[in-house]
């Protein structure tokens, strides 16, 4: 599972000084070419979806019926996928059908893939919000106290931590964490996002069943809901905290060698305001761009995870779908990650050039 | 002996391959001065001898039943306990280590390779030609990669030659961006203008000239990428789409042993330890390799 997050852009370098009205030309520029890249890159995610739907299977209304269906649903399905026609027309109908939010039925559920997909988001934004807001709690102290004692054990067994945030795979570590917190040690609920007997007391207003919880006024089932959520969003957090602690390590590294922190000790500021103010304040700008990418690569990592705690949320609902060849509801999932991923990556690109006083 | 080390470390080689030999020299005994490198680099060195010999370590086959010893323990007789079919685990964990490294094996022969094709173009030519494959490269980039892989595995059908191509789709952009730059920084040297005026044709410039030089920061790159690549094909076993039963792959062992975490974890827990060891091994050389071969980014 790559929940390192992949950063493509490089770091804009300082500018000079320079007029007002070329800011704002620059400034318009930059919102520009924003709104083009985006655009060409949903393009493409939505290229790349039309040719796995459409190009790759050998036939491809087999792979939206299933090969169970009648020869009228067959045909039916054949006329209404346009397959008729030449795929550059096919293509268009498709970017089309996206746009208007129709993403086909699902053959295992029986709904519309786009209904499929609002009723179980929620439980992955749920997850994953709270697996990034543990990765930031603990990682960047984490980074920032290896960074200020290079060389230590503790930098030692943070940089191994970090590591192993590569190298150990999210599903083992979720079912390792289900065998000793949940079957031995009864500290976490078991799967699922409430026990059996709270199911489907509480009406769904946000889908987020912290937040209805508490409209509803009903704190047990609150929590019960953080109950079920601690284990995965823990697992989930693990990760990003190891890639934050890594990057908040490096960035304050890099901060700690340069000449002002020097001056700084060397006037006699006391150490622990050399590293939270001096050296922590200008890493502040890239390090919420390393927060927001890993918050979309948890997104990703979701969809293992999810499997796992047999949480209802889109992960799960992508994975159950695959095992069914149920192409509509694949591709729908793929899309929605997809553009929710690459619309967090480009914002948190945008941010580091609004946000950076150099680059401004 | 310590004359072949004085011809290795010669400052005047009189032969190409005399100047490789002690280039390759110096930086096996810089990354012997790393302590997690040469960790790295047993580890991946157990893991293709574990491959090749195999037939020989494993106790048991790795297919065998033996229904009436199913999900017993760890014990002297099978020191990782025995999977709902009574086979031997720690016999599968060995015939598994020859799946991971074909896999591994394979995705970095076909997008190493590609990447550093699509780069050393989009480097070399620049314009219009930079501007397509670039796009195209920035596309694939900004993707979530295990999920395309998902997707395309998907449509291609479960099994392990379709993860392959699937993890390798996913995986060349990354290889692309590094070639690129790598070439726009060689492009304009000297001895590439030489050869060019001796009438060398664009192919030629590149293959020759432009891609030996990006092969160190490629390796670095397709060696750490090698833990990503482990963890995604276990993932897709795990799942259900790589690698299918009875083939001893580690991710799909772990889906196996994932309805008896419970009562039974070894059968789940053992394969997920070679997963770790093997991708930590992985990270272990990547990272000692980037500090002998790239000086510059030490310590990131």
């Amino acid at each position: 599972m790559s929940m390192e997050p992949q950063i493509g852009t490089a770091v804009p370098s300082p500018s000079p000084s320079i007029g007002a009205g070329k800011r704002w030309g620059r400034r318009v520029q930059a919102v520009i070419s924003f709104v083009v890249t985006i655009f060409l890159t949903f393009l493409g995610l939505l290229a790349i979806t039309f040719f796995i739907g459409r190009v790759i299977p050998i036939d491809p209304v087999l792979a939206v019926v299933g090969d169970r269906a009648s020869k009228a649903v067959y045909e039916a399905a054949r006329v209404s996928m346009g397959l008729d026609q030449p795929l550059y027309v096919q293509f268009v109908q498709y970017v089309g059908n996206v746009l208007s939010g129709n993403f086909g039925m699902s053959v295992s559920t029986g709904r519309p893939v786009i209904a499929d997909i609002s009723r179980f988001f929620p439980a992955t934004l749920e997850m994953a919000t709270i697996g990034i807001l543990i990765g930031v709690a603990l990682g960047v102290p984490l980074g920032v106290i290896a960074a200020s004692r290079q060389g230590s054990w503790l930098d030692q067994i943070i940089r191994v931590v970090g590591l192993l945030g590569y190298s150990v795979p999210a599903f083992w570590l979720g079912l390792v964490g289900l065998a000793l917190f949940y079957a031995r040690l009864r500290w976490v609920g078991g799967p699922g996002r409430l026990d059996i007997f709270y199911d489907g007391l509480v009406s769904p207003v946000t889908g987020l069943l912290l937040i209805d919880s508490l409209i509803a006024g009903d704190i047990d089932i609150f929590w019960n809901a953080i109950n079920h959520l601690l284990l995965p969003a823990a697992v989930l957090g693990f990760f990003s905290l190891a890639y934050i602690a890594r990057m908040t390590r490096s960035f304050m590294l890099d901060q700690l060698s340069q000449e002002f922190v020097t001056t700084a000790r060397v006037k006699g500021v006391p150490e622990r305001v050399v590293i939270w103010r001096h050296a922590f304040n200008p890493i502040r700008v890239p390090l919420i761009t390393v927060i927001a990418l890993s918050y979309a690569a948890l997104l990703e990592g979701s969809v293992m995870i999810e499997t796992v705690f047999s949480w209802p949320g889109i992960g799960n609902y992508l994975t159950t779908a695959l095992l069914n060849a149920d192409m509509n509801a694949v591709l729908g999932a793929t899309l929605v990650i997809g553009a929710v991923f690459i619309f967090i990556n480009k914002v948190s690109d945008v941010l580091y050039r609004v946000l950076d006083p150099r680059a401004r | 002996m310590s004359s072949t080390r004085d011809w290795l470390l010669e400052d005047s080689p009189t032969s190409r391959w005399q100047a490789n030999a002690g280039r390759a020299y110096r930086v096996f005994t810089a990354l012997l001065r790393n302590p997690l490198s040469v960790v790295g680099g047993v580890i991946i060195l157990v893991l293709v001898l574990t491959a090749i010999f195999a037939p020989w370590l494993a106790p048991y086959s790795a297919t065998g039943q033996d229904l009436a010893n199913r999900l017993a323990p760890p014990s002297g007789a099978h020191w990782m306990g025995t999977d709902e079919l009574g086979r031997d685990i720690f016999s599968r964990v060995i015939w598994g280590s020859q799946i991971t490294l074909t896999i591994v094996g394979l995705v970095a022969l076909i997008s190493a390779p590609l990447g550093l094709l699509v780069g050393a173009l989009s480097g070399y030519f620049g314009g219009w030609v930079d501007r397509i494959l670039m796009g195209f490269t920035d596309i694939f980039l900004s993707m979530p990669k295990l999920i395309l892989a998902l997707a395309f595995v998907a449509a291609l059908g479960p099994g392990i030659n379709n993860a392959i191509i699937a993890i390798a789709i996913t995986s060349w952009p990354a290889y692309a961006r590094i070639a690129r730059a790598e070439t726009l920084t060689i492009r304009h040297s000297e001895f590439i203008a030489a050869v060019q005026l001796q009438g060398a044709s664009p192919l030629r410039v590149i293959v020759q000239h432009i891609l030996p030089l990006c092969t160190s920061s490629m390796i670095i790159r397709v060696t750490l990428d090698m833990a990503g690549v482990i963890l995604t094909a276990a993932g897709l076993g795990f799942i259900g789409l790589g690698a299918q039963p009875p083939l001893p792959e580690w991710g799909a062992m772990i889906s196996r042993g994932r309805t008896f975490i419970l009562d039974q974890w070894w059968v789940a827990t053992m394969p997920g330890f070679a997963i770790i060891i093997v991708s930590l091994g992985f990270c272990f050389l990547g990272d000692g390799l980037r500090d002998v071969l790239d000086p510059k980014s030490e310590g990131k």
